[in-house]
């Protein structure tokens, strides 16, 4: 086994991190800043924090924001998993190269070009169904469903094709229909990584301002949207304060997911181990 | 009875077809009709009230009338402005790229050499910042980067500048802002190809006399040759396109071809002019897509 230059891999993996880490560290500081000028310090307070609970725009746009998210996170996790299976099982049928391109576009694709022809087809629609009328919550929803499909669909189809087809070869034998052995055996072993994406999905959405801004009309302004008219002008100490907020609950929530999902893998390793040296035995 | 069962069976899609009927038709009418009608629309011509577009076809007094004006794609093959951005965005992207290649892959290597049992902890380090908000970590650098931000005043303090360098609304903060970001999509596909390396090939090349550095070169970097296609084209596609980061972190001398979409469309309120623009941006991006696809489709088909 040949290893690494020790000192070199920490100095490496030391510089890397800090530049990932400081400028949140330093946000999440800055945040307990009395001054408004965000980068002098004058002493500690919460009372950015304060003002954030007083801030009724903020309060509306962050409660848009988690009701399209809840929205978004399941609609693209009920399309993203068959999406994910098809690709991962049903072989090349016609139409295929199309159809994974689909999935594979959004993933890369300028955001900007998403939000525009998106926007386009709601408009023509209106004009020539009369639905949506207008742009809101609805239209917002199903733009950014579109975008988190590509994300459950990738990360369902790499699961889906880990999985041992024995079970599934069982049931169809005991003569289950393929409906049934869907349900009942694949979904239930994908299921980590169906919290999976629908928390990507979910905090995919929260963050989402490119898509978002084409796709919302008047009186459906999201936490984004409101947060890039105000740090576009500069510095603003209540943001630092609502970025505080938001880190700290991702990273508790992915922390914790990660840290469920890791025990719930090592339990389920170590019961495939007794079972196979019960039937040893 | 026998023969009906049979029509029927044929004019009801079989449950398979069904299946792939679901998501196809959900993506094939949200993400492949709209780019027809941005191609449409893109030939058509700015009026007031709504929409604020003229329609392409037109019948008048039993005679079809279709107007495609071409004056859109003349007035950017023309204007050295619009070729200037384009031309902009592609170096920015390409910078960015690169920077975040030669960042990304010590970072991904040492991860990928870790102890097994510290690589997973390492990686989800890496990842965290891809879940917390994008805008967030943008913002983040606005207080790092001002004239009077916390670097300029770091370095004055060192004693190392007397004058503050000028890195806030300048190129120089659109590089590291898409650099900061995109990193972890440079990092994923480069050590998912690194750790799954076989090390005992390194193993050969060290016994038969290759110094660390040749046997880097010859062995190590081919072998994740597809891992920096895949994290380069992460970044790049993305990055041609991109709104937020020059917007808030770039100067008015940045010249980006999202932020250009972004002002005919939400300043100038010409959505056949943001069209042809956006026609234009995935004309430049229909190649780096292509081979993105490519390795994509190579890769869940080898996993």
């Amino acid at each position: 086994m040949i290893k690494p230059n020790k000192t070199l891999s920490v100095t490496v993996l030391g510089a890397g991190y800090l530049f990932l880490y400081l400028p949140i560290v330093l946000l999440v500081i800055y945040s307990f800043n009395e001054s408004k000028l965000v980068t002098l310090w004058s002493g500690f307070s919460t009372k950015w924090y304060a003002a954030l609970l007083e801030d009724d725009e903020l309060i509306s746009a962050a409660w848009l924001s988690i009701r399209i998210a809840l929205l978004t996170a399941t609609a693209s996790v009920v399309v993203g998993t068959v999406a994910g299976f098809v690709l991962a099982r049903f072989g090349r049928f016609r139409l295929f190269t199309l159809f994974s391109a689909m999935i594979n576009a959004p993933l890369v694709m300028p955001e900007v070009i998403i939000g525009i022809s998106m926007l386009l087809l709601f408009v023509q629609m209106g004009q020539l169904l009369g639905w949506p009328q207008g742009r809101g919550l609805m239209t917002i929803w199903i733009g950014h469903t579109t975008l988190c499909v590509s994300y459950v669909a990738i990360i369902v189809q790499s699961r889906v094709r880990e999985l041992d087809m024995s079970l599934e070869e069982a049931a169809m034998d005991l003569g289950a229909t393929p409906g049934k052995i869907f349900f009942a055996i694949t979904l239930p072993l994908i299921s980590q990584a169906l919290v999976s994406g629908w928390l990507l999905s979910f905090t995919l959405s929260l963050d989402d301002l490119v898509l978002t801004a084409f796709l919302s009309g008047p009186g459906s302004t999201t936490l984004p949207l409101v947060v890039f008219s105000r740090v576009r002008l500069g510095l603003n100490p209540e943001m630092n304060a609502l970025a505080t907020l938001f880190i700290s609950s991702v990273t508790i929530g992915v922390v914790a997911v990660n840290w469920y999902m890791r025990a719930a893998e090592r339990k389920l390793a170590r019961e495939m181990r007794m079972a196979f040296a019960a039937e040893a035995a | 009875m026998k023969k009906l069962r049979k029509m029927l069976a044929r004019a009801v899609p079989s449950g398979r077809t069904g299946v792939i009927a679901f998501p196809f038709a959900f993506l094939f009418l949200f993400f492949f009709v709209p780019f027809i009608l941005v191609i449409g629309i893109s030939f058509s011509q700015q009026q007031m009230g709504i929409p604020p577009y003229t329609p392409l076809a037109e019948l008048k007094e039993g005679v079809l009338n279709i107007a495609l004006n071409l004056s859109h794609y003349q007035f950017l093959w023309n204007d050295d402005l619009y070729i200037a951005t384009y031309l902009s965005s592609l170096k920015m992207a390409l910078i960015s790229t690169f920077l975040c290649l030669l960042i990304g892959y010590p970072i991904a290597y040492y991860i990928a050499r870790a102890e097994p049992s510290t690589r997973n902890t390492l990686m989800m380090l890496v990842m965290l910042p891809f879940w917390t908000s994008f805008l967030i970590r943008v913002y983040a650098w606005v207080a790092i980067l001002k004239n009077d931000g916390l670097l300029n005043n770091f370095l004055i303090w060192l004693g190392l500048i007397h004058e503050p360098l000028r890195l806030y609304h300048t190129n120089w903060g659109v590089y590291i802002g898409m650099v900061y970001s995109y990193l972890p999509f440079m990092i994923m596909p480069l050590y998912a190809h690194l750790v799954k390396m076989d090390l005992s090939l390194l193993e050969a090349a060290y016994d038969l006399g290759a110094k660390p550095w040749r046997a880097f070169f010859q062995v190590t970097l081919p072998l994740s040759k597809n891992g920096i296609i895949a994290g380069s084209l992460l970044v790049f596609i993305p990055a041609v396109g991109e709104y937020v980061i020059p917007e808030l972190l770039g100067g008015s001398e940045t010249l980006m071809i999202g932020r250009q979409m972004w002002s005919e469309f939400f300043e100038n309120n010409d959505w056949p002019m943001a069209s042809a623009v956006t026609c234009a941006m995935v004309i430049l991006l229909l190649v780096p897509m292509a081979l993105f696809q490519h390795y994509q489709t190579k890769e869940m088909e080898e996993s």
